[in-house]
């Protein structure tokens, strides 16, 4: 019926694991062959289609984003809405590296990008910030809440580091299904502090999960500098005593990303268990719509923005490939258009019915 | 029997005799064997079997991947299961004491109970957390407690109590084949015999007792059913889990002509079964081992208030624990014994 080999793992991983290899048992294990790997060649070699459909695929994000940032201005989002803006290399290097179909995704409340960089309608993406019934959750979840079970895309929580440990049982569902397919799981450096977060490393490594764990590093939890809140500021090492490898990336470089996941993904399909990924990026805009971003100064944001920024970097190799600049102009023209149209579709759909409030709650209602 | 009773009990094979223990053990054995989807994780519930035997054999029967142990890990645990739920597994997670349940409460309120509700049903996460709970067994403060109503209080999550071993093998089969994530609070005081409270009498075993015989195989009580343990006329009492049979020992003993109803499952509640019963009676006796301040005996008193009030004879009485913590000397001063119960039906037929 089952594998055999989830049998064993899940009762004795830890004897499992470390007999895999005599290295493996020693002080090096595979903490930094990923890394080393990963080094010999940090590029994903892209041809210029390939590239222009990543950078598409980011500039969506932005243009969603912007727009939803004026929404929120104008009062049609309500509530928390965290940007995306300046991370969108780390959702769409990642995800393009996953098979779709097969592996899953799980997220914390900064969503939006990661549902784009699945493919998910844009309109009904912005429908369910606006709260809409025509939203992807019927207007039940909002901006941190999303779901979509075509996607396998298990949300949107809302909850600080909550969702690691769910990730954690997706990717013992895939183990124990033997679908081949691995779970995704994003977090900040902010949750990387969370107890339940190591409560699931261990797990993970002790039952040889295929998860790749990810830190979305955008140096400030909220409102606190790394620096402020974290002991050990590089995350990436932060699985050591789990025996879980880690990776340092920069998140800022689509390419980069992709091929690091390229090397994690490999690892975790092979069987060897979870890996966690440390994405060094950089939120441009505030932590939600109501943070000021008093806690660092202008010359930061602008700095990121000028040198590291990951769709302007983008936008310079494709043009180097010689990609015609009036193209890319039109993509921006082509962007915008479907963003304004998810925008007014998300204006003009109707709320959900007062009904709707104890509907979704139990199987049946009592 | 009642009419509610008659409904409910439909037996599947030859009925013996068993412990609370041996039917719960029996129920998760059936429920592995006939869906494969069904997992058992949870501290030392694998190897060893439980601390109180729950899984014993289990893991030797249907493997390592189906039944195993955990880390010392609550929310991790229950997240996981989760998460496994969400994907479409079954999972039967235990914790090994309502008192450890805490460190899971986060992802059991923000994670377990809204999946449903904010994916607008796109995702559930179907899971019976197994726990046992109250006290009797001079465990103190961390190994006493009774939590529901911290978990009524939670939209999303149902909370089961049995007490007796037919029902418990038929309230978890239920429990796990049920959709929305089931908090399954097991009375250990009566894990392995029915106990009315006299703490200094011999223990007796659930064997020869009429809700011990239970049925070979599957078969389920229906959550959100009561259980008319008692029918009668002069008082209505409520109760679950141990006090069941506290309240049964007094009103035999008194020779009070109490109907005794045992809810089986506070979310969701038969709320008709006891509406018609205090209609019927005009009093009403709660009864619950948890301390009292917003216990969940206060939303069955506001309840029966809304609905009953101009049948009501007498206030609402509580009989409960008191708004102190466990303690472990001062055990059975603690714990709603026969006395104080007692005293309640007199106060409640006084009046």
């Amino acid at each position: 019926m089952k594998s055999a080999s989830v049998e064993s793992a899940a009762a004795s991983a830890p004897s499992d694991k470390n007999s895999a290899s005599e290295d493996s048992a020693g002080e090096n294990f595979e903490l930094r062959s990923l890394q080393d790997r990963f080094s010999e060649s940090s590029r994903f070699d892209a041809d210029s289609d390939y590239l222009l459909h990543l950078y598409e695929q980011m500039l969506l994000i932005r243009r969603f984003e912007e727009k939803a940032g004026q929404l929120y201005g104008l009062g049609l989002i309500g509530g928390f809405c965290h940007l995306y803006i300046g991370q969108e290399a780390v959702a769409v290097g990642l995800q393009s590296a996953l098979q779709e179909g097969k592996d899953s995704v799980i997220t914390g409340y900064r969503d939006h990008g990661h549902m784009l960089a699945y493919g998910i309608d844009p309109k009904i993406i912005m429908a369910e910030l606006t709260g809409r019934q025509a939203g992807i959750s019927h207007g039940k979840g909002g901006s941190m809440h999303m779901f979509s079970t075509e996607h396998a895309f298990y949300g949107g929580h809302g909850i600080v580091g909550a969702q690691v440990s769910l990730g954690g049982g997706l990717a013992f569902g895939h183990k124990y299904r033997g679908d081949g397919g691995i779970c995704l799981a994003y977090f900040g450096d902010g949750a990387a502090n969370q107890g339940q977060v190591y409560e699931t490393f261990n797990m993970a490594s002790l039952w040889n999960l295929p998860i790749v764990f990810v830190v979305e590093n955008n140096e400030y939890a909220m409102g606190t500098a790394v620096k402020r809140s974290s002991a050990e500021t590089e995350f990436y090492r932060r699985g050591t005593a789990f025996r879980i490898p880690g990776m340092k990336v920069n998140g800022m470089d689509v390419l980069e990303v992709r091929q690091a996941a390229e090397v994690a993904f490999a690892h975790v399909r092979e069987g060897n268990g979870p890996v966690l990924m440390e994405l060094n990026t950089y939120r441009y805009r505030g932590h939600s719509m109501s943070d000021p971003a008093k806690y660092r100064t202008r010359e930061e944001v602008q700095n990121m923005r000028e040198n590291s920024d990951p769709i302007e970097g983008a936008k310079a190799e494709l043009i180097k490939m010689g990609i015609d600049e009036e193209k890319l102009k039109d993509i921006d023209k082509r962007i915008r258009a479907q963003v304004a149209e998810a925008a007014d579709f998300a204006e003009s759909s109707p709320l959900p019915d007062a009904s709707e409030l104890y509907t979704d709650v139990l199987v049946e209602s009592y | 029997m009642s009419e509610v009773e008659s409904i409910s009990r439909t037996p599947a094979g030859d009925t013996r005799d068993l412990t609370m223990i041996e039917a719960i053990n029996e129920a998760l054995d059936i429920m592995l064997e006939r869906d494969p989807d069904v997992i058992l994780l949870g501290e030392d519930i694998g190897y060893f079997g439980g601390v109180f035997r729950a899984t014993a054999g289990l893991q030797e029967k249907h493997g390592k991947t189906r039944v195993f142990d955990t880390p010392i890990s609550e929310c991790g645990i229950i997240g996981v299961a989760v998460g496994m739920g969400a994907y479409g597994l079954r999972p039967v997670p235990e914790i090994q004491f309502a008192d450890y349940i805490y460190p899971g409460l986060d992802q059991l309120v923000s994670e377990a109970a809204r999946l449903r509700y904010r994916s607008a049903a796109e995702f559930i996460a179907p899971m019976t957390v197994r726990t046992p709970f109250g006290g009797g067994i001079f465990g103190g403060q961390t190994h006493s407690q009774s939590p529901e109503a911290l978990f009524t209080h939670v939209a999303g999550l149902k909370t089961v109590v049995p007490s007796t071993p037919y029902d418990a093998k038929g309230l978890l089969i239920a429990a796990i084949e049920d959709n929305d994530p089931v908090i399954f609070f097991e009375p250990k005081r009566i894990y392995n015999g029915p106990f009315d409270g006299y703490y200094d009498q011999p223990t007796r075993p659930w064997k020869g007792h009429p809700d011990a015989h239970v049925p070979e195989g599957h078969y389920t009580v229906s959550l959100g059913q009561a259980r008319i343990v008692r029918a009668g006329d002069a008082l209505t009492v409520l109760a679950y889990g141990t006090m069941v049979h506290v309240a049964e020992a007094v009103c035999r003993q008194k020779a009070v002509d109490a109907e005794i109803i045992d809810l089986r499952t506070l979310v969701p509640l038969d709320i008709e079964a006891i509406e018609k019963s205090v209609r019927k009676t005009g009093r009403c006796l709660i009864v619950h081992e948890a301390t009292r301040t917003s216990g969940f005996g206060a939303e069955l008193s506001a309840l029966v208030t809304e609905r009953c009030f101009y049948h009501l004879e007498a206030p609402v009485e509580r009989v409960t624990g008191f708004d102190t913590p466990y303690p472990h000397s001062l055990e059975w001063a603690y714990f709603p014994g026969p006395v104080r119960v007692g005293e309640g039906i007199d106060k409640l037929l006084s009046e």
